[in-house]
């Protein structure tokens, strides 16, 4: 049977007193794709970022299960290190850290030892050749001045050496152009087959290039219809209005 | 340790100290026979009994400054101070006739190590006097004079005497004719004309005993044409009561010379750390500060810069980070005498714990320094609330062409920064410590690759069981 990375159980999550997420519920499994789509506001960000266990949400009723445990008490650190993977829609700079050194001290967070040196750069040179990056982004600081496409390959890439068993992409097509776009689609699904993923985003072209198991449609905080890749072309083609009505 | 001496160093991470093996010490406090006793017992020439004797006197009768954070000052019982301590009769040059104990305190330092890999020298001061030095080959060769102060002073007097005060007189402040008066140890170093000396060279200094005040004296000269990096490295060991260190850095850069002089400075939690830098920069010279200001209670140092010969630049890059308990009042005075001079100054400051950072500035342009260029940049990080951070910045402009920048920014550490490097496996004290030697980082990747290194996780240990 195939493991059940995943487990989000009628959850329902606030920032401060405004609900949020009101009652959702899916299961990911390894090797599946799950896409969730909706509009601005509905509440995808905020599902990737409360599995990922950031500090400012609450949850407020329901349970997320991660490998069969619930993780409501993990920190943020642990659930990385245990494999879970968040691509950011907007990932922090932080000035003065260069990006190979902050590779290399995730890789060896993550893994809980230090890689040696020969063969992480090998690691390193593999994965950026993969998404066309040139060598000069490791000198650069991390996501300092760097333009939206470049902050998108810098998760991917992150993506590729921290070899997440779960991994949540959060509007990681956005600011990508058709080139860009079809790197990225290929760095996912290079670890899409032994990885859970759980993809957000806006617009059917990524899944054109990245094929979902499941298509989550989300409406003011709840999943108001699931299905195949079907539904994405059509609210590609209808737009969310026929949804309203489901909510 | 006891409770009282632990609670006296605070969270001082590399603190120890072998006990005192001191062979000479003289009775606390000064008055001119200690000051005459010293000068005899280092067989100095009359001129320098005479300079002392004279800023012995000035000491006395001189107020407390009136520059910096000066009420803390009164917290210094000079009569508690001891003002000399000679822990070996002579300036090793061999590793293996260093005193055992000495030994083990460098050994904890990874001095030889260091030396092995990267030094160009080591004059190593061990409380007052400096117990090891060695010169490697390629600089004696070069005619490179890289001695410790009382040789330089025994061996090459009329260089000594030329420039000795020069810069930093002994009526500078109260703090310079202390120094001035009881001087001890500290480096000499003389490039000759044309000479590029391409590593740096490094001197560690460190306090040992308790209440042992250290006041050592460093003259650079660097002649017509030459370079030099000068590299210095502080780390205290722990002792319980208060210590009072109080050095004088002079550095001559003659025309066309460079000197970079860099610092960086982990003391614990105890002393009083106030130090006298300058650097004159003649014509088309620089004069670099590179310094770090790490523990200590209060420190004041203002690395300064008389920019004297036309086309002469200056250049001060500083860090200071102050924990609980503590206060870093460092800036940098930067003087355009001359026209067409440049300085660039950059200070960073982090404060944690209640601790307080302050940079203090000075640049004076004077009427006759036409075409001046000068950007002055002051970054703060604060780590949380109760921690301080303020900008006292002064300017004194004569001149109308100048062409003047400054530029102050106070940050705070940000929730989604530490959301992003946490969720790359990090907890949150190494994400703090990530983020802080990245913004340390314009200043870090100035220092040769070990300091870089050393720095680097004194500011992760600090970071250490401290996130509430």
């Amino acid at each position: 049977m195939t493991e059940v990375l995943l487990r989000v159980e009628n959850l329902h999550v606030s920032v401060g007193d405004t609900p949020i997420i009101q009652g959702i519920s899916l299961e990911i499994k390894r090797g599946e794709i799950h896409a969730i789509m909706g509009r601005n506001g509905a509440g995808k960000s905020t599902l990737a970022n409360v599995i990922m266990g950031h500090p400012a949400y609450e949850i407020t009723s329901g349970t997320v299960h991660y490998k069969g445990e619930n993780i409501a008490e993990m920190e943020v650190f642990e659930r990385a290190r245990a494999g879970m993977f968040l691509s950011f829609q907007y990932p922090a700079a932080i000035p003065g850290v260069q990006v190979g050194t902050f590779l290399r001290k995730s890789v060896a967070s993550v893994r809980g030892e230090a890689p040696s040196p020969r063969e992480f750069r090998k690691e390193l040179n593999e994965a950026m050749k993969q998404l066309d990056m040139d060598k000069s982004f490791l000198s650069r600081y991390v996501n300092d001045g760097f333009s939206g496409g470049e902050k998108k390959r810098l998760e991917i890439l992150q993506m590729l050496l921290l070899q997440p068993d779960l991994a949540l992409l959060d509007e990681t097509d956005s600011g990508l152009d058709i080139d860009a776009l079809r790197i990225v689609a290929e760095g996912i699904n290079a670890v899409a087959q032994d990885t859970g993923c759980l993809i957000i985003t806006h617009y059917q072209r990524l899944l054109d290039l990245v094929k979902p198991t499941v298509v989550h449609v989300l409406i003011d905080g709840k999943i108001v219809e699931s299905g195949g890749p079907e539904l994405a072309l059509k609210l590609e083609k209808e737009g969310y209005d026929w949804a309203d009505a489901l909510a | 340790m006891t409770q009282e001496a632990q609670d006296a160093v605070g969270d001082y991470k590399y603190g120890f100290h072998d006990p005192e093996s001191s062979t000479i010490r003289f009775d606390k406090g000064l008055s001119e026979k200690v000051v005459r006793d010293i000068s005899e017992l280092k067989n100095e020439p009359q001129w320098m009994t005479d300079i002392r004797v004279k800023a012995y006197h000035h000491f006395m009768e001189r107020e407390m400054p009136t520059w910096g954070n000066c009420e803390s000052l009164e917290g210094i019982n000079f009569d508690n101070v001891t003002y000399f301590l000679r822990s070996s009769d002579k300036t090793e040059k061999d590793w293996d006739d260093v005193p055992e104990d000495i030994k083990r305190t460098f050994d904890r330092l990874g001095i030889p190590e260091a030396e092995q890999k990267w030094l160009g020298g080591v004059t190593a001061q061990y409380e007052s006097e400096a117990v090891y030095h060695s010169i490697r080959e390629d600089l004696e060769e070069q005619g490179v004079l890289f001695l410790d102060m009382d040789s330089g002073l025994k061996e090459h007097p009329e260089i000594v005497k030329k420039y000795f005060g020069t810069v930093v007189p002994h009526t500078d402040n109260k703090f310079s004719a202390l120094n001035t008066a009881v001087w001890s140890g500290g480096s000499f170093i003389y490039v000759p004309k044309g000479v590029h000396v391409e590593m740096p060279v490094q001197a560690y200094f460190r306090i040992n005993a308790k209440n042992m005040g250290q006041f050592e004296r460093t003259l650079i000269i660097a002649d017509e044409g030459s370079s030099i990096h000068y590299v210095e490295g502080c780390t205290a060991p722990t002792y319980s009561t208060d210590s009072l260190h109080s050095a004088v850095v002079e550095l001559i850069a003659m025309e066309g010379a460079k000197i970079r002089y860099s610092t960086v400075q982990n003391w614990s939690a105890n002393v009083y750390n106030l130090v006298t830098k300058r650097g004159v920069a003649h014509k088309n010279a620089t004069v670099e500060w590179v310094d770090g200001n790490i523990g200590s209670k209060l420190t004041m140092k203002y690395p300064a810069v008389l920019l004297k010969g036309e086309g002469a630049h200056a250049e001060v890059i500083s860090v200071a980070y102050a924990g609980k308990g503590q206060h870093q009042d460092a800036g940098a005075k930067v003087h355009h005498l001359a026209p067409n001079t440049t300085s660039n100054i950059l200070s960073k400051s982090i404060s944690k714990n209640g601790g307080r950072s302050s940079y203090r500035g000075m640049l004076q342009v004077t009427p006759k320094a036409s075409g001046c260029r000068s950007k002055v940049v002051c970054d703060a990080l604060m780590l949380d609330e109760d921690s301080r951070s303020d900008t006292y910045p002064t300017m004194e402009i004569g001149n109308s062409t100048a062409d003047l920048e400054h530029e102050a920014s106070v940050s705070k550490v940000s929730g989604d920064q530490l959301f992003y490097l946490m969720s790359r496996g990090h907890s949150e004290e190494e994400a703090m410590g990530m983020i802080v030697n990245g913004f340390f980082e314009p200043f870090t990747r100035e220092l040769p690759m070990e300091y870089a290194v050393e720095l680097n996780r004194l500011l992760e240990l600090e970071m250490e069981g401290s996130i509430g």
